[in-house]
């Protein structure tokens, strides 16, 4: 009868245990997934922030079409990726990022453009959306380092291999079919 | 930058202890002083400190704001200022405090509240006017700090220590004085002998109990101003921007005018002392240019 108690006790405690472990890292699992959505709100924020930009310019640039199709193209391929695929998305991103530079260094050689109101706000708008963007991802990257670095530590490793937790990605700031990326041309 | 917020934390953790250390040794002493048992004294001054502990967490930050004529602002009255603060609770993964401004041309900047969710930042509107976006980044991503790290509610709880220990250390000095007389008639009787020493003891330390308490609360403040420079460093990856922001208010020697002596150890510079070189016990804030110094040495590791 003893040896029964103390048995039921060790399995109680190991079973506890293990629940212990396997909420923790659903937890960080959902502030991983949360990180993310983060990142997802700020580039639909700047999808839906580009079509205003475009027309603005377009009523003062009159030779810099190349570089405004650029940017429209860059984001109609940035809308079209669906789903959690993470490098697929973090590659169109940088690659629209890059096309707005390039629009916003050729806006430099429109004054009026520039001190336009709605430019103004409008372009601090992007630029905070941009910083949000790459703090997200700085906060998500974080986070998947917490939530894999707990993945792979002993024993939670075991548990984790037996409840099918993956590791997750990290979203690259340059990868490099990005580096590759066309260059924009003026 | 990960080991030097951690070395904060350790030592805030360490002078909180001490706060303790003091309370108890207090309580003990003028317990074994009344009742001739210290741990009466030590229930006692507990008791004291979780009462007057509550009553300041519930009192609400809002008072702090009403004190510091500060006005709450939506995204269309400042939009880089509403963009920045936003920018910076994605960086933390803090929700998004409320913003409040104050119109003085001095320039600083403060953080209230509890917890995340009920935190506050204020910043007065020479300080916006004077900095640029990087710099604004850094003096927010400071204030999120304190909210991140608890440090208002840290703050709190070591004003209520060192209100009780201050309390029942002037209790025992005026009984002592006003009741000298019945208990030196008494202990003839009851003798006495062995109060000799352990009331000079108590006596002493009574004395300079609350100078102690006050010199570890202002340590306490000093270190979690690093850690709030050195958590806004990770948070926006960007020591400079903070340390361009710190020069340019140390450069201002406009004094805030909604500030006080209550209010002063909230504020990112303390808003009513002198820019010093050395660090004084009795000060709220590390000198500013040991500040800037870390924040740029981070800068190039």
């Amino acid at each position: 009868m003893g040896g029964f108690i103390v048995l039921l006790v060790i399995v109680v405690v190991v079973i506890s245990w293990v629940i212990g472990i396997y909420n923790r890292m659903v937890t960080i699992r959902n502030r991983v997934k949360n990180a993310w959505s983060q990142i997802d709100v700020q580039l639909k924020r700047r999808h839906d922030l580009i079509p205003n930009l475009v027309e603005i310019c377009k009523g003062y640039m009159k030779h810099e079409r190349e570089t405004l199709e650029a940017v429209i193209k860059a984001r109609q391929m940035a809308v079209d990726i669906k789903g959690d695929n993470v490098e697929q998305v973090a590659k169109m991103e940088n690659m629209l990022s890059q096309t707005l530079k390039s629009l916003f260094a050729v806006s430099e050689n429109y004054p009026d453009l520039k001190a336009n109101q709605n430019m103004l706000s409008l372009q601090e708008e992007l630029t905070s959306t941009e910083n949000k963007i790459s703090f997200a991802r700085q906060h998500y990257n974080d986070q998947v380092m917490v939530y894999n670095t707990k993945l792979e530590v002993f024993p939670n490793n075991i548990i984790a291999g037996m409840f099918n937790f993956v590791k997750s990605e990290f979203f690259e700031v340059e990868t490099e079919a990005e580096r590759k990326a066309p260059e924009v041309k003026f | 930058m990960y080991n030097l917020i951690e070395k904060n934390k350790r030592n805030s953790v360490f002078l909180f202890l001490a706060l303790i250390a003091v309370l108890i040794v207090l309580g003990f002493l003028i317990g074994e002083y009344f009742f001739e048992a210290g741990v009466y004294g030590v229930v006692i001054a507990g008791v004291l400190a979780t009462i007057s502990g509550l009553c300041a967490f519930y009192s609400g930050a809002s008072i702090i704001m009403a004190f510091s004529r500060a006005k709450r602002i939506e995204k269309k009255d400042h939009q880089r200022l509403w963009n920045v603060v936003e920018e910076m609770s994605i960086a933390s993964g803090l929700p998004m405090p409320k913003i409040y401004m104050i119109d003085d041309t001095a320039p600083n900047a403060f953080a209230t509240g509890r917890n995340p969710e009920h935190a506050s930042v204020a910043i007065t509107s020479g300080l916006l006017d004077k900095l640029d976006r990087e710099e604004l980044q850094g003096v927010m991503a400071h204030e999120l700090s304190h909210i991140q790290n608890y440090d208002i509610l840290f703050g709190t709880m070591i004003a209520v220590m060192v209100g009780t220990i201050v309390l029942i250390a002037d209790f025992f000095l005026r009984s002592l004085f006003y009741g000298n007389r019945r208990r030196s008639s008494s202990s003839s009787s009851s003798g006495g002998k062995s109060a000799g020493p352990l009331m000079i003891i108590a006596l002493v330390f009574a004395i300079l109990a609350p100078v102690l308490a006050r010199i570890i609360q202002f340590s306490v403040s000093r270190q979690r101003e690093f850690l709030a420079d050195a958590s806004a460093a990770k948070m926006t990856r960007n020591p400079i921007g903070l340390a361009r922001a710190l020069e340019k208010i140390s450069s201002d020697k406009e004094p805030l005018e909604a500030a006080n002596r209550g209010t002063q150890h909230l504020y990112i510079v303390n808003p009513l002392k002198k820019v010093k070189e050395k660090s004084g016990l009795m000060d709220t804030h590390p000198p500013i240019g040991e500040r800037i110094r870390i924040l740029k040495d981070l800068h190039h590791v």
